[in-house]
């Protein structure tokens, strides 16, 4: 008996009832196809055995709650406040289903009704979804949105400064689709100008994606380029980082069609790249377009004010092969936290951390930049994330930083060879000016 | 009536403890020199932390999860989800870990997605896992890629129809539109499996394979299996298991020993990890050995006993996911298995297919069941009869169950059966709790001839009743402020 | 009520002959099975579709519906009412519930098509 709570005595009161002689004859059909040989796994373990089985393994892994982490590159070392974990932890909503029956749903309903509202409230567009897998999910999905036969439409246009594996994961979502996928800034680059969009822009282009800020912390004149792009009928997605939203002007202010983003962020543990938060926000002419779910407002035959999953004709569940997306789920649990997290912010409380970010990346690029021999590459306004080149190699400064306790950052050797001392360090509100100042030290140090 | 955290927000309330800001000298100034500052802040919610946490301990009880009692949804295996599974992946040597980090420092996780995958490898007979598809959709949209790949490296690019059952969930066809492919659509027989004549009527050279799932919809078991394998494969055509269905296998039929090619897996379903009100999920993709080249990369192996995250697959289908899927589901996945060996999980498949079997007999005397013979995991129940002769709809025997304390069945599917009912028995309910809902079910059975207006404005004990659906659509409110 | 000239397809659609013009509809079979109809996708004007190809869908709450043109034809008119008020066809099948006006391009199509009667007949046998 392990999960199982029926008993020998059951099983066998129950084969009667069935009117079958054993176990086997139920499996009857599956034998007749051919014996499949024995499952081949590690013999069970009890439960203590298992725990600390586990505690080990995590062991041999190095991680943030020991070490002062400048890791970004789309996943941050943000506080977590403990509500955020004691309200998912309620096993009333981590254990229930997708809220297909809204008279014991809810709650769930609720929560993503909220979660909406919010991710409007962030990116200043009329609808968003219930969330999709992850920031790179939600940047192809939007980029598919947009594509339309009718317009004839066929391409998009990317920065060279996606992070890198968001390139891949939209080449491959948009290739199968005969999407083409242009580029615009140079491989080397830092920042990609408002001129390098515009200069592309074509009526084949059936959308720009802009990040908010970029994969070294950017930020650009975006509605230069939106104004151009509306000019020539192309849709704008925006890629957004959420506690940026916080801060700078929403992408609905800025004229943007479309608002994704990474929410892990708000409230959700870094947890080696997953389970994360894809957000989608767009303005009301998308609302069919929207893949996932979406919950409504409306009534019961009561008058009782409730929720729903509404526009549910969108989904494969009921178009089938005429869906937009196959995308079934939603992140629920995680849109939970996001929820949480930002009710527990507040519009005050998530500026400030948007402020604290920003302020104390500026403090730490200006404290490197007074290093010999670093420079700073960014050259406009960043955010929570910047880039620097060093006169070594970015592994060797990573590596001797480790021996003190700091994650120094994210070698950008690992993505691209000619940028192997540069190094991209990303700062939250978690980083005490006295870590800020460790870091410049410890840096100093190697130089 | 207050239902949203926004109906208690209040200026000057609020819940959040930051730090002091030591760099007042530092200003926002630049950001507004280059016109990019937020003027008005997001309407989020001002609350206190107390009213915070009532607010949403309110709305957990609102909810109904697996530990509220039996879920007896068809094709979601809503199984009991371990506490220590919890327990392991909130350990912060795996949810402190950055994505990013040096491989020497994430041995750990590294020989757990290693090992998981082996494990389920030994599970289904395939020679490799790809652990990366975050949910069984994106498992699907990676086998058909895989398949696609195949296909193009033979030869064989004309190739782009797969073959569904009629029976199929509607994420099989999403997903073959979304690799840029055509679907057809294959008959059932009368007793709800595939039709074999019809199945090869459709075959033809452009047929790239069928996806199929086994035990289908109705919860039986495809045995011609074999015949649908080589007839198939006849065509050059490879077979995809969905392995929606995979509870009812575990120690008795290994797909791929069976001629599946490619399958994805959900392990929300079958490993025990929780359905989080809708998500996370996650969709392994596993593969035969002529396949493993084109899985989603990166991907772990390991050399001389150092486990490494490898991405030098030039024959790759590509990268799904920002990171590397839901690294903190497949830790509780992986904590299952260590827990439950091979004798647990086969003990889980046997019990479900017991309990199953069990309700359907206890049923048969009551209802019209489709599902005939042995079933596996689940059965599918018509109320085509009571519909005609009562007036009564799946939807209402549905929500009437939940005056029972039970939440419903799948409803309305699989689409070939009208007026269907499916029922999943997965294998950590008591027997107890299934005499309750047979039970419940028979009065609801008794009360639909003698007193129709009990289910016809079911549910009665819920916090609200029937929704005005309509209304939701035609009077759109997505967002509580607009 | 449905008069005379009204021929119906084996999908539900209905067609009113005036001339070379036809309207375009669904049946109040199909309204009835359908439910509340809550969104209409009609195709763009001008466009040209062979005899029961698939030139729009009507969806429920719940359901899509495809809507197959029962005579082949180019669009020349969509009722722009049912974009803010699907209700119509609810209200009125055979009449302001209308989907296209279409310029038929082979009279003999019709038919192909049943007599009110015939459908009336083609119902009691689903």
């Amino acid at each position: 008996m392990f999960y199982s709570p029926i008993t020998q005595a059951q099983r066998e009161h129950l084969l009667k009832e069935i009117g079958v002689p054993d176990i086997d004859a139920l499996f009857a059909d599956m034998r007749a196809v051919g014996k499949a040989s024995p499952l081949d796994l590690p013999e069970p373990l009890s439960e203590l055995e298992l725990k600390q089985f586990a505690v080990r393994l995590a062991g041999q892994n190095k991680h943030t709650g020991a070490y002062i982490s400048f890791m970004g590159g789309g996943s941050y070392d943000h506080f977590i406040p403990s509500v955020v974990g004691h309200v998912i932890s309620r096993s009333e909503f981590y254990t229930s289903y997708t809220p297909y029956q809204p008279e014991m749903s809810q709650g769930t309903l609720r929560s993503i009704f909220e979660f909406q509202t919010m991710i409007c409230e962030l990116t200043g567009l009329g609808v968003s979804n219930a969330s999709v897998y992850d920031g790179a999910s939600a940047l192809a999905e939007a980029c598919v949105m947009t594509i339309n036969d009718a317009t004839k439409r066929t391409k998009v246009l990317l920065p060279s400064t996606l992070p890198p594996s968001y390139r891949e994961v939209l080449d491959t979502y948009l290739l199968p689709k005969s999407v083409t996928i242009q580029t615009a800034g140079s491989q080397d680059a830092v920042c990609v100008s408002e001129e390098e969009f515009i200069s592309q822009f074509s009526v084949d282009f059936a959308a720009v994606v802009l990040s908010y800020p970029d994969f070294f912390g950017n930020m650009i004149s975006y509605d230069r380029v939106i104004s151009a792009a509306k000019e020539n009928g192309i849709a704008v997605i925006m890629l957004c980082d959420p506690i940026a939203l916080a801060l700078f002007k929403s992408p609905g202010e800025l004229g943007a069609d479309i608002a994704v983003g990474e929410g892990q962020p708000l409230g959700i543990p870094t947890a080696f790249g997953g389970p994360y938060l894809g957000f989608m926000a767009a303005s009301e002419k998308y609302l069919r377009l929207l893949p996932g779910r979406i919950v409504g407002q409306t009534y019961d035959k009561n008058g009782t004010l409730g929720y729903v999953l509404t526009f549910q004709t969108r989904e494969q569940h009921i178009k089938r092969e005429k869906s937009l997306s196959n995308i079934c789920t939603n992140q629920g649990l995680l849109a939970l936290a996001a929820t949480v997290y930002m009710a527990y912010m507040g519009p005050h409380g998530l500026r400030r951390v948007a402020e604290l970010c920003y302020k104390k990346t500026n403090y730490l690029k200006t404290r490197l930049a007074s290093l010999p021999g670093v420079t700073v590459l960014n050259t406009g306004v960043t955010f929570r994330e910047f880039v620097i080149s060093l006169p070594c190699d970015a592994a060797k400064v990573g590596k001797a930083l480790k021996a003190q306790q700091i994650f120094a950052g994210i070698d950008m050797g690992r993505f691209d060879k000619s940028r192997k001392n540069q190094l991209l360090i990303a700062v939250t509100e978690k980083r005490s000016t006295a870590e800020l100042d460790q870091l410049a030290e410890a840096i100093k140090g190697c130089l | 009536m207050k239902t949203v955290i926004f109906d208690y927000s209040e200026q000057g309330k609020s819940a959040y403890r930051l730090p002091a800001d030591p760099h007042t000298d530092i200003l926002i100034s630049d950001i507004e020199e280059a016109g990019l500052l937020r003027a008005e802040k997001p309407r989020l919610a001002e609350v206190s932390e107390v009213e915070l946490i009532r607010h949403y301990t309110k709305l957990s009880t609102l909810n109904y999860g697996v530990d509220s009692g039996y879920y007896p949804l068809g094709s979601c295996t809503m199984k009991y989800n371990p506490k220590i599974n919890q327990d392991v992946a909130a350990l912060e040597g795996f949810s402190a870990v950055h994505p990013l980090q040096d491989e020497e420092d994430i041995q750990g996780i590294l020989q757990l997605l290693y090992e998981l995958e082996q494990y389920l490898c030994g599970v289904f007979g395939f020679a490799a896992f790809g652990l990366q598809p975050a949910a069984g959709a994106q498992g699907e949209y990676a086998g058909l890629l895989i398949m696609k790949a195949y296909h193009a490296d033979q030869g064989n690019a004309h190739k782009n129809i797969i073959l569904i059952p009629d029976s199929a969930h509607g994420t099989n066809p999403a997903s073959v539109i979304a690799v840029g492919w055509k679907i057809r659509t294959v008959a059932s027989t009368a007793d709800g499996r595939v039709d074999l004549a019809d199945l090869k009527s459709k075959l033809s050279d452009d047929v790239a394979g069928i996806m199929l799932t086994n035990p289908n919809t109705l919860g039986l078991f495809e045995n011609e299996i074999a015949q649908i394998a080589e007839a198939v494969h006849g065509v050059g055509g490879l077979l995809y298991w969905d392995g929606a269905n995979a509870n009812a296998v575990m120690g008795y039929f290994k797909p791929a020993e069976a001629g599946f090619d490619i399958a994805h897996l959900n392990l929300h379903k079958t490993f025990s990890t929780p359905h989080g009100g809708g998500g996370p999920g996650a969709g392994p993709v596993g593969v035969v050995s002529k396949l493993v080249q084109y899985l989603p990369a990166p991907r772990v192996e390991v050399q001389e006993g150092v486990y490494k995250l490898m991405t030098n697959y030039p024959k790759s289908v590509g990268r799904l996911h920002s990171f590397y899927g839901n690294a903190g589901i497949l830790v509780r996945a992986y904590t299952y298995i260590r827990s439950l060996g091979a004798p647990g999980l086969k003990e889980a498949t046997e019990n479900s297919v017991l309990l199953a079997n069990y309700m359907k007999s206890k049923l048969a005397d009551h209802y019209q069941i489709v599902s005939q013979g042995v079933c596996k995991h689940e059965f599918v129940i018509s109320l085509k009869q009571e519909k005609k002769q009562y007036g009564i709809r799946a939807l209402d025997v549905a929500k009437r169950l939940m005056d029972y304390g039970f939440y419903p069945p799948t409803i309305y599917f699989p689409l070939i059966v009208s007026e269907a009912l499916m029922i999943e028995t997965p294998e950590t309910e008591p027997v107890e709790a299934i005499d309750a809902f047979v039970e419940a079910m028979i009065q609801i059975k008794h009360d639909m001839i003698h007193e129709p207006q009990l289910l016809l404005n079911a549910p009665h004990v819920t916090p609200v009743s029937r929704f005005d659906e309509v209304k939701a659509v035609r009077e759109p409110r997505l967002s509580y402020f607009r | 009520m449905v008069s005379s000239n009204y021929r119906f397809t084996e999908k539900h659609e209905w067609v009113k002959l005036e001339k070379d013009v036809a309207t375009v509809g669904i049946s109040a079979y199909a309204v009835d099975e359908l439910g509340e109809i809550v969104f209409v996708d009609l195709p763009e004007i001008g466009a040209e579709y062979e005899q029961m190809a698939e030139f729009g869908s009507v969806e429920s709450v719940k359901t899509v519906s495809s809507l197959y043109l029962p005579i082949s034809g180019v669009i020349l008119e969509i009722n722009k009412e049912l974009l803010t008020t699907p209700d119509l066809i609810n209200n009125s099948a055979y009449e302001e519930g209308w989907l296209v006006k279409v310029k038929i391009s082979d009279e003999k199509e019709v038919e192909d098509l049943m007599t009110y009667d015939e459908y009336q007949l083609h119902l009691e046998s689903l």
